[in-house]
């Protein structure tokens, strides 16, 4: 079955070529909503008296990115070892393409791919031998698991890494490898559990480049992740998991929105100022203000809508007291809300929750 | 070895993804038909083949232990028990060919516990393939350590002066014997390896069953001459009727009766410890 592409896969060495499918835009896919990639209904998995999973239910729509972001220890990698086959949920249920993640665990297996947190390869063998080694468990023949080996390392840069032991490979040619060892097959659903941790900042471009390419061919891909941004720049939705439950879901631009509709940022001059600006700013704008880890600055949100004025109009009303009350503002900035606002925020209110 | 700086240096290559080659190589990656359990299982054992290959320090337990064992018990044991090591060799080669490869067939645990607290074997459990294919494929492999400890006990003692009766073909069906004892053995320690913490704790657990099979068993001396409740121990001792089955091979005198034992309690070591080590396996 290899004469489907109609490109043979020598023909995209050429360097530097454009291609305008490249840059596909995030999210592109999402409308599509027929069988859904994931479905879960109140997943749990306790580890003694942990509920590392407390009840989850998604729906992942298929041929998109889905960011599952949350700090670590919120039950992420829990929650896709489920979805992976590789842990048994203690109650509630979940499909993968309508196959049940328990019941049906074999035929799952034939539609994902996992790439865990620690590099799922075998770090004593070269690059080469894992890819074959791997063809070979899923059915190709010697020679095809190979030539498959060849053409994947080359489409990852890893050639003249090929015959290496991994365990000499740099961060980021380990995650290339990871991943080439996940689409030897082309799954339907690729697992990426914290695919940049750890990584320097080219390397995680590279890596957000392949995963671009790789939703554009049509595979779904779930994507853990306890950065932001990442979940932001990759994603066409996302969930938000603490403590083992759902917090949050939408698309990035609900989820700020959801939030309020910007922010303030502001820079003291003097630390020891920052209290008496936290009350003047949280009385005139009506929201809370949080401390930032930046011992001289602080962030409110703006609660936009309400009374139908702008956050620009807001900010500088704000502003303005603090200076009539004599505290130096050395900088300030007003924007959208970023996730990590966004994150802050729905922790907050969970907390402040009975 | 390949330094780090070979790696640095690689990662400074500024690798970018081509949309149109990994596309070409999402394209054709149509999945195969799944391999059969047998296609698996030596692929995995494969794979052991290739840890040797790169890690051959792990070959010095199938070789310097059984050099080791035999030629200090021959020379500790052989003045006092049979008036002489060379005429000691001819009672002990074949017990000392046991408890080695018996003793060995504990790293087979150890190795398990190891290998599978890395993420490759995250990977493993998520292919659509016979899950045991992975443990078996794991033993396969340890066997062929096995044999190599065979032949090695055997050439030293041949130049120590052991002269088996059985000829060739009884030295070949007697280390055929052990090899299938071992494989069915070795699941005890997979068990073990999936559910202590770790290596260390496998280790201790693994020695404290095996010393007491193999010392109170037939390697060293006639069961004969122990006290009677002894001897019933050795009557049910698996490793006593391994050892009477190699040795009467190794011989040339077959012991019909120690034989059969022999492959009923491979049997039954496997019939208990291969669904349990799997049952622990599909759950970790």
């Amino acid at each position: 079955m290899q004469g489907q592409s109609n490109r043979s896969p020598q023909c995209g060495s050429y360097p530097g070529t454009g291609h305008p499918g490249a840059g596909v835009a995030k999210g592109e896919a999402v409308t599509v909503s027929t069988a859904p990639a994931i479905e879960t209904s109140g997943l749990v998995k306790v580890f003694g008296k942990t509920r590392a999973v407390d009840g989850i239910d998604l729906r992942v729509p298929e041929a998109a990115v889905y960011g599952i972001l949350g700090p670590n220890g919120a039950g992420k990698t829990t929650f896709v070892r489920m979805l992976a086959t590789l842990l048994r949920p203690d109650a509630g249920h979940g499909t993968v393409f309508g196959r049940d993640i328990v019941g049906d665990a074999a035929l799952v297996r034939r539609q994902v791919s996992l790439t865990g947190q620690y590099a799922s390869i075998d770090e004593d063998l070269t690059g080469t031998e894992n890819l074959v080694l791997l063809g070979r468990l899923l059915g190709h023949g010697k020679s095809t698991a190979k030539r498959r080996s060849g053409e994947l390392l080359e489409a990852f840069g890893l050639t003249d890494a090929a015959d290496r032991q991994v365990k000499n490979y740099s961060g980021g040619m380990r995650r290339r490898i990871d991943i080439a060892a996940s689409i030897i097959s082309t799954p339907r659903l690729l697992f990426l559990d914290e695919p940049t941790t750890g990584l320097d900042p080219r390397s995680r471009n590279q890596v957000w480049d392949i995963v671009r390419i790789i939703v554009e061919q049509g595979t779904t891909v779930l994507l853990t992740t306890q950065y932001l941004d990442e979940a932001d720049h990759l994603a066409g939705r996302i969930a938000v998991i603490d403590h083992g439950t759902v917090i949050a879901e939408g698309t990035p631009g609900e989820l700020k929105s959801s939030v309020g509709a910007g922010s303030v940022h502001v820079r003291l001059r003097r630390g020891e100022e920052r209290a008496q600006a936290e009350r003047v700013l949280a009385a005139e704008l009506g929201t809370q203000v949080h401390f930032d880890a930046d011992p001289v600055a602080l962030t409110a949100r703006i609660s936009g809508g309400e009374s139908g004025r702008g956050a620009a109009e807001h900010a500088s009303r704000a502003l303005a007291r603090l200076a009539q009350d004599g505290i130096t503002v050395d900088d300030f900035s007003l924007g959208q809300p970023s996730l990590d606002e966004v994150f802050l925020a729905l922790t907050d209110r969970k907390e402040t929750r009975p | 070895m390949t330094s780090t700086s070979s790696a640095e240096r690689a990662e400074a290559d500024g690798y970018t993804p081509v949309a149109d080659n990994l596309g070409a190589v999402l394209a054709s990656g149509e999945p195969p038909t799944h391999p059969s359990a047998w296609s698996a299982s030596v692929t995995f054992a494969w794979r052991a083949m290739l840890k040797i290959k790169h890690v051959p320090e792990q070959l010095f337990d199938v070789t310097a232990f059984p050099v080791i064992m035999t030629l200090m018990f021959t020379y500790l044991f052989g003045g006092a028990l049979a008036g002489s090591p060379e005429e000691y060799l001819q009672y002990l080669l074949p017990g000392v060919l046991v408890m080695s490869v018996a003793m060995i067939t504990m790293y087979t645990g150890v190795g398990l516990n190891a290998d599978i607290q890395k993420g490759v074997f995250d990977r493993f459990r998520t292919l659509p393939i016979w899950r045991p294919s992975a443990l078996v494929g794991a033993v396969i492999g340890d066997v062929c350590r096995y044999s190599l400890a065979s032949v090695v006990i055997i050439v030293l003692g041949l130049v120590l002066g052991y002269r088996p009766g059985g000829g060739v073909l009884g030295v070949l069906v007697g280390i055929g014997l052990l090899l299938v004892f071992s494989f069915a053995f070795s699941w005890i320690w997979t068990l073990l390896g999936l559910v202590l913490r770790s290596e260390r704790s496998v280790m201790g657990v693994s020695a404290m069953v095996l010393f007491p099979l193999s010392f109170l068993s037939n390697v060293f001396v006639d069961p004969r001459t122990m006290p009677e409740w002894l001897q019933g121990f050795v009557d049910v001792n698996p490793i006593a009727h391994l050892v009477a089955a190699v040795r009467g091979a190794l011989s040339g005198q077959w012991d019909g009766s120690a034989t059969l034992w022999m492959f009923v309690s491979a049997g039954i070591i496997l019939a208990i410890f291969g669904p349990l080590t799997m049952r622990r396996y599909n759950r970790k």
